[in-house]
């Protein structure tokens, strides 16, 4: 390939998923408009949803989904010691995402009420940290296609790649939007990061916080805005546990 | 010659999810053909008990990548029975809008990169960039249409995100509808190529009969709602999916399998085609007609033409629900609601087939009971003994353990199964 006179190779991918719906390795085959462009950078060595050719020398390892069983731990070591840059890949690789709520209650519990009594194995929904290290994460849920091919094209060309560090309300003051507290819904747009174009609240539908938290948020004052507008603060918090992302705030006092 | 072999197909590709097909042959005889999901579960039915029904759709859509919007929209029409929430019937043709949007995606994703590989000799999509640009530049195409209809329609084309209790939070500009009546215009061309590619492959031979299920209204062409029937007689209210299910566990799968008349039973495109098969405008049948596809048809591979079919279903109906909404007032598209308990089933037809999500509600309107039937759950059983017949005619036919290997992938790829789904 052929960059600005400069002949670069393609970078050896994997994409693998564990306890998940799959749809951010979806995203992978979206954004058609860029889409043979952006296959054009990859060398794609194992990539099961969409291809029959496996072979394990990848250097770029994608890792979508939550980790709920012991079989997930032993795969993921054996993808981390191939892979030279493992990314975490969507909100349940990055936080455990939904997949966490579950953890609410006891496995078994959860076994016996949709199994009916049939022996499985399922653990508390972990992310992809907990288990191994991780190199880069990609928010999301889903992650955002337009990031992946500038987290992409940044390892080609090794260039930094950052995630924005300010919250989604930038982006959605930036769409003029109107706010959706102005229009009596709590959103979590003012203490999670951005990068997603503030899609949710540009739909008139309030952040949950797929992203995780922006840096350096003021969660207090978050709480006390709630509060003065007589929001839920039960609401709030259905919202700030949906993708696990600010499990770091759930117990925070309210 | 007497033949020995074991075939496992240890995480089949080129299907969403992680399934396992198995088959032996002791002396030239059939001794076992298994289908294995064995994908990790995730208890979605216990992760949304206690949820407020407003955000329930927003958790069950995450059961699947490829069909969010019918999950979202099944949680949605449970829910709105259940409360007794009528939502303006704009916000009715913006949500049918957009599962006509999903399901041209899901198709051209499944018939172009999933399915087409087998038929080329190649293992994914990538070497008929090169080999076959045209064909690929109007597979991506159909898919982007899809795609651009369910962004317009839900803000999103992965896990929606305007469509809500009551209506829909969000409507598409009449420029953007204008703009998406053009696209499918300028398309047509894509999808007669698309149509003449698939008209040169051949499809295997072989018909195993079965209870075909699906939704149907007696009106239009099934999408959202309406009355549960099967090609074998049986007729039910949309509440009375367990009886159209009948779920059991089976030792070597962590999906569950169904059956209702028979041993199984389908759900997909082609179940919707046979049940529904008058509901098709003109053109539509005549693209059937030309692949010698008819109702009743039992062959499983026909499943693939049955969703290009409703590919071109898709053209003329989208245009026509773009047309009425151009004619709509766009701004009334959501009623408020007071949560109350109750509790009713929503279905819909996703792409791969007919979906239930049956809710109960507690007064505050916080889910209580949850219950979701996937439509690959469906087709489990039936992939199961398909699996054993097309072994037996393959082994008749004497085929090679590499030819029955490729034949069976191929078999189950038919199915389009979406597994992560069916163990959710």
């Amino acid at each position: 390939m052929n960059h600005l006179g400069f002949t670069m190779e393609k970078v050896k991918v994997g994409s693998f998923d564990f306890t998940c719906c799959e749809g951010c390795q979806l995203q992978l085959a979206n954004k058609e408009s860029t889409l043979t462009d952006f296959l054009a950078l990859l060398d794609i060595r194992n990539f099961r949803e969409i291809s029959s050719e496996r072979h394990d020398d990848y250097d770029i390892a994608l890792v979508e989904g939550s980790i709920t069983r012991s079989d997930e731990i032993e795969r993921l070591k054996a993808i981390r010691a191939q892979a030279k840059v493992l990314v975490a890949f969507g909100a349940c690789a990055c936080f455990g995402g939904v997949n966490s709520l579950k953890n609410r209650i006891p496995q078994e519990e959860a076994v016996r009420e949709v199994y009916d009594g049939k022996a499985v194995e399922t653990m508390p929904s972990m992310k992809i940290s907990d288990i191994v290290t991780v190199d880069y994460s990609i928010p999301g849920c889903p992650v955002s296609k337009e990031e992946v091919e500038r987290v992409v094209v940044g390892v080609i060309t090794r260039s930094p790649v950052a995630l924005p560090k300010y919250p989604v309300c930038v982006e959605c003051k930036q769409r003029l939007n109107t706010c959706l507290f102005d229009l009596g819904e709590i959103c979590h747009g003012a203490i999670s990061m951005a990068g997603c174009n503030a899609v949710c609240p540009s739909g008139k539908s309030p952040c949950l916080g797929c992203r995780g938290p922006a840096e350096d948020i003021n969660f207090p004052s978050f709480l006390q805005l709630v509060k003065d507008r007589q929001l839920s603060t039960a609401e709030m918090k259905e919202k700030l546990a949906f993708y696990n992302g600010f499990a770091d705030y759930l117990d925070h006092e309210s | 010659m007497k033949v020995d072999f074991n075939l496992d197909i240890h995480h089949l590709t080129r299907v969403e999810g992680h399934g396992n097909i198995h088959i032996s042959v002791k002396d030239g005889r059939l001794a076992e053909a298994t289908w294995a999901v064995i994908e990790t579960p995730r208890f979605f039915e216990v992760m949304v008990r206690g949820l407020s029904a407003e955000r329930a759709p927003f958790l069950t859509s995450r059961i699947c990548g490829i069909c969010s919007i019918s999950h979202s929209l099944a949680s949605i029409r449970a829910l709105e029975r259940a409360m007794e929430i009528t939502p303006p019937e704009t916000a009715k043709t913006i949500r049918l809008l957009a599962m006509h949007g999903e399901t041209l995606q899901s198709h051209a994703l499944h018939l172009f990169f999933l399915a087409a590989p087998d038929f080329a000799g190649t293992p994914s999509v990538l070497p008929l960039i090169q080999s076959h640009p045209e064909i690929v530049k109007a597979g991506i195409k159909l898919k982007e249409l899809g795609n651009e209809l369910s962004i317009a329609t839900t803000g999103r084309c992965t896990h929606p995100v305007s469509l809500v209790l009551g209506g829909v939070s969000r409507a598409p500009s009449k420029q953007r509808l204008t703009e998406l009546k053009t696209m499918i215009a300028e398309l047509r061309p894509a999808l007669e190529k698309a149509t003449a590619f698939f008209r040169t492959l051949s499809l295997p031979d072989f018909v195993r009969e079965t209870e075909f299920i699906s939704l149907r209204d007696g009106t239009s062409y099934p999408f959202i709602g309406g009355d549960l029937v099967s090609t074998d007689g049986v007729r039910r209210d949309e509440n009375d999916y367990l009886l159209m299910t009948n779920e059991y566990t089976v030792e070597f799968s962590t999906s569950k399998f169904t059956k209702v008349s028979r041993e199984s039973s389908s759900a997909g495109a082609l179940a919707r085609f046979n049940n529904n098969y008058d509901l098709l405008g003109s053109l539509p049948r005549q693209v059937a007609t030309s692949f010698g596809l008819e109702p009743l048809c039992h062959n499983p591979f026909m499943n693939n033409i049955a969703q290009l079919v409703e590919c071109h279903h898709i053209f003329e109906s989208a245009e026509s629900l773009i047309d009425r909404l151009l004619d709509d007032d766009l701004k009334k598209i959501r009623v408020s609601y007071k949560p109350k308990a109750g509790a009713a089933t929503g279905a819909v037809e996703a792409p791969r087939g007919i979906l239930y999500h049956h809710m109960e509600t507690d007064d505050e309107g916080k889910v209580v009971k949850a219950d979701c039937i996937i439509p690959t759950t469906q087709n489990n059983a039936n992939i199961h003994y398909d699996l054993h017949a097309f072994a037996e005619q393959m082994l008749k036919e004497g085929k090679t353990e590499q030819e029955t290997e490729k034949l069976c992938e191929m078999l189950v790829r038919s199915y389009d199964p979406c597994i992560s789904c069916s163990v959710h």
